[in-house]
């Protein structure tokens, strides 16, 4: 499957207060209401902006932080089809996976805001559009990918009734 | 080849003998999840139509982050939490028995257990000599009810501390010393292994404040060996039968080894937003403060309220800075009420909070007004993490606080000592 969609662009070190902030504590057991917050603190007006399908596009060490699952779970309740960046925080990295939003580590110096994106999973591509040039990134972990195909963490264990991580 | 301290509580775990970057299925001895993810980790378990404990005793529900709940979802949140501890018999700590890894630490960990928690600060039960790591909800989730979860091996980063910390310095300064050197994403994957004569001497509350603060280098445990300081806190904790010595093997292998020497280490302060923008004191020009904060999972213990005690004993809060202490569990307050240090506090002008992380999540009791300044013992100064994005958090040792509640800015807690 090809993902496609616009870039908003972010810079290093957006955490998961900017993400889902603590103020809205509340409203954790109410993803659609919280999901109308997703990056507040990055860019006040992100989740008014952006379209179905779209792509955040970060720094390093993107997601760091609290283990808020939330803070995936809304990104990709808001629609965005993939985040992308140099680096990711470890528990952000694998709540995104368990959560079936796709994340993405690959040189995004070279993505900037507003750049058409076509992401390509399988093969492992970053196409940008606007710039005509071809990023790769490598494979997840088997374990990883198996749970990302099946949509989650929650689906792989719909499934399969265990772990499969050969 | 040798094992490092993860390599081999994890190899126990997985029945086989692992190394770091492998993939495995771990057991797991213990999880935790408290009110802010706990609720999605049940509601995960409902779908699952998995609603049960593979191992109640030792499966804990904290309500700690907002505590006493100030709003009616929070409430909702805590019943669904409070019904599915009686339902499955996992084990509540409500209100007022304080934060989830003070309270796991006091009560549940022992040396060589695996410890998952939704909480990213879960790593402190490195301390213990447990291999504690944050996850999500629906990965503590799926550990609550299997037992089991499964990780990557880590490599280590050898973390080796030598001399002797000045008066007023503490393993608070060390770990922000720390941060500041590697960065914010320095042992992004990694396991830290805290080791040297420094941390051989260093009594089990400030060794918790040092792997508490793994996670903000990125990494995923901040593991110390136990010896006999870790022995001598499980016998004052009635389990002293659960003690264990663990070591790394001599030969076990590292990733990276990095030196730190404490003989001239300052007092040192992270500046907003984020912890590994660190200054040592002597290079800090008035800063005002207006609220300043003791308490948190990094440092709410007795020992960090004692030697504010010291320092405002006598003493009164600057009238334009206002202070809030919560001790990390009500066995500490409890203590800290015994010897008088709630009363000299109080004295000094401190608003006492019921155990819990008091203002450090941004929920309630200490919300930051626009433009105003904090500093706090706790370990997380980003942008909005106070409960407002036009607040500007400042991270110290308690001893660094209290000095700064006197004076109304910044200060050297060593002119009070």
């Amino acid at each position: 499957m090809i993902l496609k969609g616009k870039t908003w662009k972010f810079g290093d070190d957006i955490s998961t207060d900017h993400i889902a902030p603590g103020r809205y504590f509340h409203l954790r057991s109410n993803l659609p209401e919280l999901a109308k917050h997703v990056l507040e603190d990055a860019d006040p007006e992100f989740a008014q902006k952006m379209n179905k399908g779209d792509f955040v596009v970060g720094g390093n060490n993107f997601g760091l932080g609290s283990s808020r699952e939330h803070a995936p779970t809304i990104i990709k309740l808001a629609g965005v089809s993939a985040v992308l960046a140099k680096s990711f925080a470890r528990i952000f990295f694998r709540n995104s996976i368990n959560v079936g939003l796709p994340v993405i580590v690959c040189d995004t110096d070279k993505i900037d805001a507003g750049d058409e994106l076509e992401v390509d999973l399988q093969k492992g591509t970053v196409y940008n559009k606007t710039k005509n040039i071809t990023l790769t990134f490598p494979p997840l972990p088997k374990a990883m990918t198996n749970i990302l195909n099946d949509g989650g963490l929650v689906a792989h264990l719909q499934k399969h009734g265990d772990f499969v991580i050969d | 080849m040798g094992k490092t301290l993860a390599e081999k509580i994890l190899s126990e775990h997985a029945d086989k003998e692992v190394k770091a970057g492998e993939l495995v299925i771990v057991k797991v001895d213990v999880c935790l999840t408290q009110d802010g993810t706990g609720p999605l980790a049940v509601r995960q378990l409902q779908k699952l139509n998995m609603e049960k404990a593979a191992n109640p005793d030792r499966t804990v529900l904290f309500l700690d982050h907002a505590s006493p709940s100030p709003r009616r979802e929070l409430s909702n949140d805590h019943m669904l939490l409070r019904e599915f501890a009686r339902k499955t018999g996992a084990q509540l700590s409500d209100i007022g028995d304080g934060v989830c890894h003070q309270v796991i630490f006091e009560n549940y960990l022992n040396p060589g257990d695996v410890l998952i928690g939704a909480d990213s600060h879960t790593c402190t039960g490195g301390a213990m000599c447990a291999f504690s790591t944050g996850m999500g909800s629906t990965d503590v989730a799926v550990g609550i009810a299997l037992g089991k979860t499964w990780m990557k091996i880590p490599e280590t980063f050898k973390i080796v501390v030598k001399g002797k910390f000045q008066k007023g310095v503490f393993s608070k300064d060390l770990i922000l010393h720390i941060i500041g050197t590697i960065g914010a994403d320095g042992a992004t994957y990694k396991a830290l292994e805290f080791c040297g004569e420094t941390i051989e001497n260093m009594p089990i509350n400030e060794r918790m404040t040092l792997s508490n603060m793994a996670v903000e280098a990125g990494a995923k445990a901040g593991l110390i060996a136990s010896d006999d300081i870790t022995k001598e806190f499980l016998i004052s904790r009635g389990r002293g039968e659960k003690f264990r010595e663990i070591k790394p093997d001599p030969d076990a292998e590292y990733e990276k080894e990095l030196e730190f020497d404490v003989t001239n280490l300052e007092p040192t302060v992270s500046f907003p937003h984020t912890v590994d923008n660190t200054k040592p004191i002597s290079q800090i020009k008035s800063v005002k403060i207006h609220q300043a904060y003791i308490g948190t999972c990094t440092n709410g213990r007795l020992e960090d309220l004692e030697i504010a005690a010291k320092i405002l004993k006598g003493k009164k809060r600057h009238p334009d800075t206002r202070l809030i202490v919560v001790p990390a569990s009500r066995e500490i307050y409890k203590k800290a009420l015994q010897k008088g240090i709630l009363e000299i506090l109080n004295d000094a002008g401190a608003s006492i909070n019921n155990p819990g992380c008091g203002p450090c999540v941004g929920v309630h009791q200490g919300v930051l007004g626009n433009g105003e300044a904090c500093i706090s013992s706790q370990n997380r100064n980003f942008k909005g993490r106070m409960g407002n994005p036009e607040g500007f958090i400042y991270l110290a040792s308690p001893a660094t606080v209290a000095a700064s509640a006197i004076k109304g800015e910044i200060a050297d807690p060593r002119e009070f000592l």
